[in-house]
């Protein structure tokens, strides 16, 4: 059996002038003072987003922060039936019903609190919705607060969006 | 009378140098961190505002002053005490005196007498400076030493060998320059770069000495712990080096340090290579071209024009150091001890023979 021999590709050897790495140094040194020319004088070319005032635009499928629907009326379309806290695996979905006063709607959520904390934005909810009362189409992300509380986010937050 | 003229030259003198010296530290941090930026491209610092101004992220080095200022003065446990607290002393105290010897303008005629523009005209300028930075290691060696842990150690060592051998191949490669000046005093090899070189060529030590002044400039990086042999912090290596177990304004004053180490350096190689203050064919009464053409210029101007060119000079010089650490990477241990021992040293012995062998068959030894 005939042993494979590999062949592991070496750097070639440097020529004389290239081990005197002056003028190479010299060439790297081109080479940056092109980019800082060249980033100055075009500074909207550079890659980097200025985080708070730019928000990059988000593909239209991007689940971010949930919202709740409303009814054409103002009222929540949401009939508090337990689906989407029941489908959430880090159960961040907290829902208190209470009796609709609309005879024609069974029940309407009293309470509908998202922990922003505990949501790991699976998107289950949302597949789990029967009348499309919730939905992660807002485009935004990562919320930062100072305390926790503000994190919690309540039935008027979430019509609000 | 005399003597309260002396007194407020003298003091004057020094606050004029340390005014210039520590107030280039944060222009320095400020075109490192934007320069930086810039080449890798990205932004840079551009977010702290005073009255919604950002003059491009000028305010950064102030609040991160501030900010080191306001931070808890932290000694940590096991380190040696003193010698902890004396380590960013010794690291600035040499790099600001160093400074003292560099001329940064011609001398001036003020109420009848010749006043020189550098701290002190030392006849022995250049031993000075020699004996002085030598004396910066120290910084690094006690922080390293006093901090009792390993990286630290680590970056001191590291620091010790590296001035050891670059010290020697700066030294060295200063001779031949002494040789063509014959001076050690700065001033007088200020004032000799002011002539011509077979009238076309300003006589700068660059132009008599390109050897030398290659090897003064990899010298003077390696001294300034500067990218590339800026191995005493080694932070891909050993943490933060020397200055790991440093906190709040130790670490600033370290910090400060290598930006004046930086200036220091670039004001050296202005004024031993490219003619510290002197402007190319510009004399005391205007511009003196080669082809014979002159242009009269009154006399404050010229004057004007001489400190400007040093501080240009010494812009230049210390934005190629920055400039330098963001195209070249660091060197490994034993690349830095080949370098220093194996080419620079022998080339800086060979420098020194050429010199005095070319100098022994213009001059005829005289």
């Amino acid at each position: 059996m005939v042993i494979g021999v590999k062949k592991v590709a070496r750097p070639r050897k440097m020529s004389g002038g290239e081990s005197l790495y002056l003028l190479e140094i010299l060439k790297g040194l081109g080479v940056t003072m092109g980019h800082l020319l060249r980033n100055i004088r075009h500074q909207e070319n550079i890659a980097t987003m200025e985080y708070p005032e730019v928000r990059r635009v988000m593909p239209p499928r991007f689940r971010g922060l949930h919202r709740l629907m409303k009814r054409p009326d103002g009222t929540p379309r949401c009939v508090a039936c337990f689906c989407c806290s029941t489908a959430c695996p880090a159960v961040c979905i907290t829902i208190v019903a209470g009796e609709s006063p609309d005879p024609s709607i069974e029940k309407y959520p009293v309470r509908f609190d998202i922990d922003m904390l505990r949501c790991v934005f699976c998107g289950h909810c949302v597949e789990a919705c029967p009348c499309d009362a919730i939905r992660m189409d807002t485009g935004w992300f990562t919320p930062a607060e100072h305390t926790r509380e503000k994190l919690i986010y309540t039935i008027d937050m979430l019509l609000e969006k | 009378m005399s003597g309260l003229f002396d007194l407020v030259v003298s003091v004057a003198r020094v606050a004029v140098m340390l005014a210039f010296t520590l107030s280039l530290v944060p222009i320095f941090v400020w075109a490192e961190r934007k320069g930086a930026a810039y080449i890798q491209d990205r932004r840079g610092p551009n977010r702290a505002r005073i009255l919604g101004l950002t003059l491009g992220g000028l305010f950064h080095p102030l609040a991160d002053a501030l900010k080191l200022l306001f931070k808890e003065d932290f000694i940590p446990d096991g380190a040696h005490r003193l010698f902890y607290q004396m380590a960013p002393m010794f690291a600035l105290a040499p790099a600001l005196m160093t400074f003292a010897v560099i001329p940064f303008g011609p001398p001036v005629e003020i109420a009848g007498r010749v006043v020189a523009l550098q701290v002190a005209d030392l006849n022995v300028g250049i031993l000075y400076i020699f004996a002085i930075s030598g004396m910066s290691v120290y910084g690094v060696i006690l922080a390293g030493w006093a901090s009792n842990s390993k990286y630290p150690l680590l970056g001191g060592l590291r620091a010790s060998a590296q001035m050891i051998s670059y010290e020697v191949a700066l030294g060295l490669s200063i001779i031949g320059l002494v040789m063509v000046f014959r001076s050690v005093r700065l001033s007088e090899i200020v004032a000799s770069q002011g002539t011509l070189l077979w009238g076309i060529v300003p006589k700068w030590g660059v132009f008599v000495q390109p050897l030398g002044f290659l090897l003064f400039l990899v010298a003077v990086f390696a001294e300034a712990n500067r990218t590339p042999f800026d191995l005493p912090e080694g932070e891909s290596e050993i943490v933060a080096g020397f200055h790991t177990e440093y906190g709040s304004f130790k670490f600033s004053i370290f910090f400060m340090a290598e930006y004046i180490h930086m200036v220091v350096g670039a004001a050296l190689i202005a004024t031993l290579f490219f003619g510290g203050w002197q402007v190319p064919y510009l004399a005391d009464s205007g511009f003196l071209l080669p082809g014979g053409l002159a242009l009269g210029l009154p006399g404050a101007l010229v004057f004007f024009l001489r400190i400007g060119a040093f501080v240009g000079k010494v812009f230049f010089f210390a934005w190629l150091f920055i400039w330098v650490r963001w195209t070249i990477p660091r060197f490994r241990y034993d690349q830095v001890m080949r370098l220093g021992w194996k080419v620079l040293l022998p080339l800086s012995l060979a420098n020194i023979f050429v010199t005095g062998l070319v100098l022994l068959l213009i001059d005829g030894g005289a």
